[in-house]
């Protein structure tokens, strides 16, 4: 019998699918898997798209799947929807847009919810991100609403991060400013049949090129491009971009694998590092008592939350 | 962290008649209760929602029809899901099927068919007690 690994690296779709429930549902044993999935990662290229509710990008994944295929190359995507804080479930229709992809087996679309795990979102989008890119995808599009900080750090991971606005987001943009902006490789005004896209176009080149001191001196220089999604229109231009943006790459890092860059690694590893001393730490504590004795101690005022986090964390620390 | 599996539902709209006001409303009510409600949308072929349902490593497929399209359209479903070896994927449908009809369905694996005016909390419940989650 072969291993998930091997189902994986072999392309079995059903292995594939089951693995990144695993990774979402943090069964622990998904590590191992991982592991035997390493070697074979770091060949996709990573593209993250984001941006408010409703502006296209989801139909914006469906066109650039379809001119990816025409290239003939193959495609993973992971559509990230928000889980609902009350219910905890989730409404997943990213992938309305994109059903005619869904009996082509050079593509494989997933959707995942926010949930609220302590490892993060970004952890296990990696993962899955890995496990897309060991199955043997050539291209990794990554949607998610770019709301929170969370939803932004996915994105920020990938090799070109795509910001999506749409014409008459005034206010948005000055959100975009506040939060965003920075993490842009690429940025896309969307529904550009739609009335001020030219306004929205000079709103944004006013604001980056406020950093044209970092662009003389050799940093990328976000392009903006007007696409509309629902009539293919601009999609081309835009896989240009990318294909520019994956040049400089290459040129600036030495390489489209960020296994070997010690800035990405360093991100990563941290990240990863973060997720594992969280839930080891909690797994510790709720299984000795320890958390529901001192939350016990906190709310009859016998300690402050300062004192008996210390207390919780420096002992399991020191073990 | 680890945390329980949480219940993954498709929900598909095969055939080519009308629209999915019911479809959209049953989601809601999967979602109100906790579960991941995948949405693939209207005209979908029995391929497409298999085939959907196998990369979503969902536990159950909702199948809605309005006009019919439960005589062969579910049975394929049900087919095809055996033949990519995911009968462990729950299949239920729900719209206007007469009693006969029923009986035939779940005669071939349809495992429950809700009708119209069926309340949702009932469905809901339905669910939470034949679908678990992996
Ligand atoms: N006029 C116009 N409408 C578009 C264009 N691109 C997408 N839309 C429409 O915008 C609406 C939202 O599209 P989606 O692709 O679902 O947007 P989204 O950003 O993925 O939405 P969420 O995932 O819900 O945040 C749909 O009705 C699309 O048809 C465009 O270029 N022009
Ligand atoms: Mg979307």
């Amino acid at each position: 019998m072969a291993s998930v690994a091997e189902k994986v690296v072999a392309g079995d779709v059903r292995a594939v699918a089951r693995l990144i429930r695993d990774i979402d549902d943090g069964m622990p044993e998904v590590r191992e898997v991982l592991k035997e999935l390493y070697p074979h990662t770091g060949k996709a290229y990573v593209i993250g798209i984001t941006g408010a509710p409703g502006v296209g990008k989801s139909t914006l994944v469906d066109q650039i799947i379809a001119h990816l295929r025409k290239r003939d190359k193959t495609v993973g995507v992971l559509a990230v929807d928000p889980t609902s804080p009350f219910s905890g479930g989730a409404i997943l229709g990213d992938r309305v847009r994109m059903q005619r992809h869904s009996m082509d087996p050079g593509v494989f679309i997933r959707s995942m919810a926010t949930r609220g795990h302590f490892g993060g979102l970004t952890q296990s989008t990696r993962s899955a991100i890995d496990v897309l890119d060991a199955m043997g995808k050539d291209y990794i599009l990554v949607e998610t609403v770019g709301v929170g900080q969370d939803e932004v750090d996915v994105v920020r991971s990938a090799h070109t991060t795509v910001i999506v606005v749409i014409p008459g987001m005034g206010d948005d943009i000055q959100a975009i400013k506040a939060g965003i902006l920075e993490v842009g490789d690429i940025f896309l005004i969307n529904q550009a049949d739609r009335e001020g896209s030219d306004k929205t176009l000079s709103d944004l080149r006013l604001m980056i090129e406020m950093d044209q001191k970092k662009y003389d001196q050799g940093g990328w220089k976000p392009p903006i491009l007007k696409v509309q999604a629902v009539f293919d229109k601009g999609v081309d231009e835009f896989l240009e971009a990318v294909d520019r943006h994956a040049a400089y790459l290459a040129e600036t890092t030495g390489s489209l694998n960020f296994r070997g860059s010690r800035d990405k690694v360093r991100q990563e590893l941290g990240e990863m590092i973060k997720a594992r001393l969280i839930e080891e730490v909690l797994i510790r504590l709720t299984e000795s008592g320890e958390f529901d004795r001192a939350i016990d101690s906190i709310v009859k005022g016998k300690v402050d939350p300062y004192t008996a986090c210390e207390e919780l964390v420096l002992p399991v620390l020191a073990r | 962290m680890k945390q329980k599996r949480r219940v993954r539902v498709m929900v598909a709209k095969p055939g080519l008649d009308g629209h999915d006001r019911g479809a959209r409303i049953i989601a809601r009510a999967y979602r109100d209760a906790g579960f991941e409600v995948v949405y693939t949308g209207l005209h979908q072929t029995p391929e497409e929602i298999v085939e959907a349902a196998i990369q979503e490593d969902v536990d159950m497929i909702g199948l809605s029809s309005l006009a019919g399209a439960h005589r062969y359209l579910f049975p394929a479903v049900v087919q095809l899901l055996h033949e990519r070896g995911a009968d462990d994927i729950v299949v239920c449908g729900g719209g206007i099927i007469p009693e006969d009809d029923i009986k035939r369905l779940k005669a071939i694996g349809v495992r429950e068919v809700f009708t119209p005016g069926t309340p949702l909390d009932q469905i809901v419940r339905w669910v939470e007690q034949n679908v678990t989650p992996r």
